[in-house]
């Protein structure tokens, strides 16, 4: 049972999607694990045959349980699992929060509440696909009655995918809360903020757009997240993780994108080596990411690597986001709403699109100068779109 | 396509990218972005969607002209009328 976050005890195996004696390879989507995070698909990151299940659909297991055995094409065994210290179990992950617009879940295990229902209520309940205990009843002492039964039948015609799920919703509230609790009781942070002049950012994306066919237009994010990438190859120590005392420097720029659920949540999936890659597939890939965040979807290595993560509220109007860090990340960087602000420039005031990025960062592995660094290398690269 | 239909597939994209909205309810003439919760992301999935299944092609400096129901409403139309000529 692979970590999905430092937060992360156990998880709930669903379904598996190979079964012995497949051939598998690196990347093969092989089992659905639920978790208090919401549902995952687990991926592998050996090639060989798949030998031996160990873990049964339904079974709730702690992290680092092998959950199955692969033969490498090497005659070696794999054991699917995670524990902290190898690859895949060496990814540390960051909080991961959830959806509740996810795939139904299993239901709650009902408790052994008692429910008291007229025999006329039970049976209209089970004509209209009513589960009784989900009704409120308004007879005497609780009981449920035929109109409850008709009145919540009548409202699940109206709404017929209410999407609230209250199990999830109150899962992922307490995963967000135990995230960011940690976060601020263990990480000293310090906070950073530099106005950004987007001028030159914005004509070049309005006129790239103009050309570009709508399935291939950009948006700002894609220049943010590739000028964040490469950024901190001039201050890496601000890509990674605080791991035991010491900072770790990530394998590669992997960027966590903070993504608002709708109905509420928050999940930061990575886009994997952000530094390597051309404008069109970074935004291809950030969007997609976020199709998925929002159902439900997403991989176990896209939750479980980012070394360090983007937050962006400048749709909702926000000026600036001084974020909390995913432990065990390092960093936060964010960016807020890009508007019109009076500039100075060569001692004249104009208005000029302009951007307020933010840094939030872990002072056990960096300092406020290099920090500093890091946003001035945002702004220097910003002010040249093209070669990014 | 009348007015209605180009209506009901406007909604219907709406509903994909923003399961939890009551069709009913969405007001035609309020800015979408604020009424539904959209961001950049999500608006430009609803571009995507209405050039996939109406074939029209949305310009980036038409995108004000798309903001509520009513206008996109009346875009596609617009659009779909000037089209049609060339798709035969």
């Amino acid at each position: 049972m692979p970590t999905l976050g430092s937060d992360m005890e156990d998880g709930t195996l669903v379904e598996w999607l190979k079964h012995p004696g497949d051939r598998v390879k690196h990347g093969d989507i092989i089992a659905v694990v639920d978790t208090e995070k919401g549902a995952i698909e687990i991926e592998v990151f050996e090639d060989g045959m798949l030998e031996t299940i160990a873990v049964e659909p339904g079974e709730k297991v702690p992290v680092g349980t092998v959950l199955a055995i692969i033969r490498g094409s090497g005659a070696e065994k794999t054991t699917i699992e995670a524990t902290p210290g190898r690859r895949p179990a060496s990814i540390v992950a960051p909080p991961v929060l959830t959806s509740t617009t996810q795939p139904p879940l299993p239901a709650p295990p009902e408790t052994a509440r008692r429910l008291r229902a007229s025999p006329l209520a039970r049976r209209r309940a089970s004509e209209l696909g009513v589960d009784l205990g989900t009704v409120r009843g308004t007879g005497s002492q609780g009981t449920v009655t035929r109109e409850d039964i008709e009145r919540v039948a009548a409202q699940k015609a109206a709404a017929p995918q209410a999407p609230a799920e209250p199990h999830v919703r109150r899962d992922m509230r307490a995963a967000i809360a135990a995230a960011m609790t940690r976060s601020k009781k263990e990480i000293p942070h310090y906070y950073l903020s530099t106005a950004i002049d987007m001028s030159t950012a914005i004509s070049w994306l309005r006129a790239q757009n103009e050309q570009r066919p709508i399935t291939e237009r950009l948006l700002a994010i894609a220049l943010f997240v590739k000028a964040l990438a490469l950024a901190l190859h001039e201050v890496p120590e601000l890509n990674g993780h605080w791991i035991d005392g010491a900072f770790r420097q990530g394998a590669g720029v992997h960027v966590g994108c903070a993504i608002a659920l709708r109905g509420g949540g928050l999940v930061a999936p990575a886009v994997h080596d952000a530094d390597q890659k051309d404008l069109g597939t970074l935004m291809r890939q950030i969007s997609d990411l976020v199709a998925r965040a929002r159902a439900g979807s997403l991989r176990s290595s896209e939750l479980a690597d980012p070394t360090i993560t983007v937050t962006s509220l400048g749709d909702q109007g926000v000026d600036a986001a001084f974020g909390i860090i995913y432990p065990p990340q390092v960093a936060l960087v964010g960016f807020g709403r890009i508007s019109d602000r009076p500039w100075a420039s060569e001692g004249k005031i104009e208005a000029r699109p302009v951007v307020t990025a933010t840094l939030a960062a872990d002072h056990r592995a960096s300092d406020g100068h290099r920090g500093g660094l890091l946003l001035a290398a945002i702004d220097r690269l910003l002010h040249a779109p093209q070669k990014l | 396509m009348t007015a209605e239909e180009l209506k009901a597939v406007v909604l219907a994209v709406l509903k994909r990218v923003a399961p939890e909205i009551d069709e009913a309810s969405v007001r035609p003439d309020v800015s979408l972005r604020e009424q539904l919760d959209l961001d950049s992301m999500d608006f430009l999935n609803v571009m995507l969607a209405l050039h996939k299944r109406l074939g029209v092609d949305i310009p980036e400096a038409d995108y004000p002209k798309l903001m509520t129901v009513e206008g996109t409403v009346a875009y596609l139309a617009s659009k779909k009328a000037v089209d049609s000529g060339a798709e035969g």
